[in-house]
């Protein structure tokens, strides 16, 4: 198990490296996506404020789905996820390890970059923590929601459209309880409680996702 | 599958076919008979509501719209968990039948409730708890039948479906517990639709008639198009072949 997943990830990440533009694109879309809502609400920072969090965070989730739809793609053309499933490593352990791997490549830049863009939205420190805190929660739990789904639409002509719509009805309690973690602090409220059920539901995704994305993955390749 | 049970028998295609084809009038039969006494019940018997004045009747199509699409939503993916996990053919195409179904159901719940609210609440839309669950099972439905559309394999198609089904209903508590959080997190308890004034008994029977006759509906639609999906799938057995064309030499 151990060695099957870092072997996976390791090699996961190895390619982002070779490919490094390719890796940033999905940021680069959280930015642009970001910026325009200021463009298209208006400059208000009263209002800015107040809708900075539900920005960030969906534009982080479609940010998610847009990329993991490669996440399987390039090794089921070549071939080599069909080599890698017949390894003798658990279909579980390859999956968690890409959406490791994903989740390093674009999530983790999306959890370090969001206090910068809450300061685009005017946002004070406590509530730029608590953002941060809430992304590193949820984002993993993207990661493995849209390998999932990325597993099931494999190689199919809709597979990107596809991915989004099933995947973003699942992702929604993710959604409220990371933007009702900065909404609770901002109306004097302690986080914690929100946290924990992030935490919950990521302990959840973390047990589940991986078994259901495996099971898409033999569907997909029988 | 075929044990000697006897009701597994009509797991076979050919014989739920003949089986569906027979109860198919009866079904409508009743629905439409049901339909008719649940409507004429809930527009001329039932008495007119002291707060919400005649709007209220909208509850006679709403409610069990609303009540269909969510039992549907489970019947669906039980079927398909069954087609999935036992490789019963007969089982996954149910579950294929019942999606348009209760994608349906589910948005004439949504329809009837925003013309219920219109007249009630002053607005065709509010983001309500159960409303905004209503959407999301809506989007389920939706999506798997985008997923099972889009996969051209017959096989690959119901089992995706499947498991999709399945993950959903799994979620749907999550999902409703957190939007009922949110909601009151968001906005106070401007509307409330569980402080319902208790309901006149002709009301209750009214909507527990509508509620059969959806049920007949649902049987009559998801069985001819069963039949259809049998039909399609099965285009090159022999018995097909004899029905659509009976003179021809097997």
């Amino acid at each position: 198990m151990g060695a099957g997943f870092v072997a996976v990830y390791a090699r996961d990440l190895r390619l982002a490296m070779r490919r490094r533009i390719e890796a940033l694109l999905p940021i680069v879309f959280f930015v642009v996506a970001v910026s325009l809502f200021p463009l298209g609400v208006g400059p208000e920072p009263q209002m800015l404020r107040q809708i900075a969090p539900g920005i960030v965070w969906v534009c982080a989730l479609l940010a998610a789905m847009m990329s993991v739809n490669n996440l399987y793609a390039a090794d089921y053309a070549d071939g080599s996820l069909e080599q890698m499933l017949l390894s003798g490593h658990s279909g579980v352990t390859i999956v968690a390890a890409k959406a490791c791997a994903h989740w390093t490549v674009t999530g983790l830049p999306l959890v370090l970059s969001a206090p910068l863009f809450g300061l685009l939205f005017d946002m004070d420190g406590t509530a730029l923590g608590v953002l941060t805190i809430s992304l590193l929660l949820g984002t993993p739990m993207l990661s493995l929601l849209g390998s999932f789904g990325a597993a099931l639409t494999l190689g199919l002509r809709s597979a990107g459209v596809l991915i989004v719509l099933l995947v973003l009805p699942l992702s929604i309690p993710a959604l409220i309880f990371g933007t009702g973690a900065v909404a609770a602090v901002e109306s004097g409220l302690s986080p914690a409680g929100h946290y924990s059920i992030l935490g919950a539901l990521l302990i959840f995704t973390i047990l589940t996702a991986p078994l259901a994305a495996a099971a898409a993955l033999r569907i997909s390749l029988e | 599958m075929a044990g000697n049970f006897r009701l597994f028998n009509f797991a076979a295609p050919s014989r739920f076919y003949a089986l569906s084809g027979a109860l198919i009038p009866w079904f409508w039969g009743v629905a439409v008979v049901l339909a008719a006494i649940g409507l004429y019940m809930g527009f001329f018997v039932a008495p007119t509501d002291a707060t919400q004045g005649d709007a209220y009747r909208i509850i006679f199509i709403h409610v069990p719209a609303a009540w269909m699409s969510m039992v549907l939503y489970l019947v669906m993916a039980g079927w398909a968990g069954v087609g999935w996990a036992f490789k019963a053919r007969l089982a996954s195409m149910v579950a294929r039948a019942i999606a348009p179904t209760g994608a349906m159901f589910a948005f004439l719940a949504l329809w009837s409730g925003a013309f219920w609210g219109k007249p009630t609440w002053g607005t065709w839309w509010v983001w309500d708890a159960r409303i905004t669950s209503e959407l999301i099972l809506l989007f389920l439905y939706l999506g798997y039948i985008a997923l099972v559309e889009a996969i051209d394999d017959v096989r690959r198609a119901d089992n995706a479906g499947a498991l999709l089904a399945l993950v959903g209903a799994i979620n749907v508590p999550i999902i409703y517990f957190s939007v009922k959080w949110w909601n009151t997190l968001h906005q106070g308890a401007s509307i409330s639709m569980t402080a319902a004034p208790k309901m006149a008994s002709t009301m209750v029977t009214a909507m527990l008639v509508m509620t059969f006759a959806c049920w007949a509906y649902a049987f009559a639609v998801v069985f001819m198009r069963t039949r259809a999906i049998i039909l399609e799938r099965e285009q090159h057995a022999d018995w097909v072949g004899k029905l659509v064309n009976p003179g021809a030499q097997a």
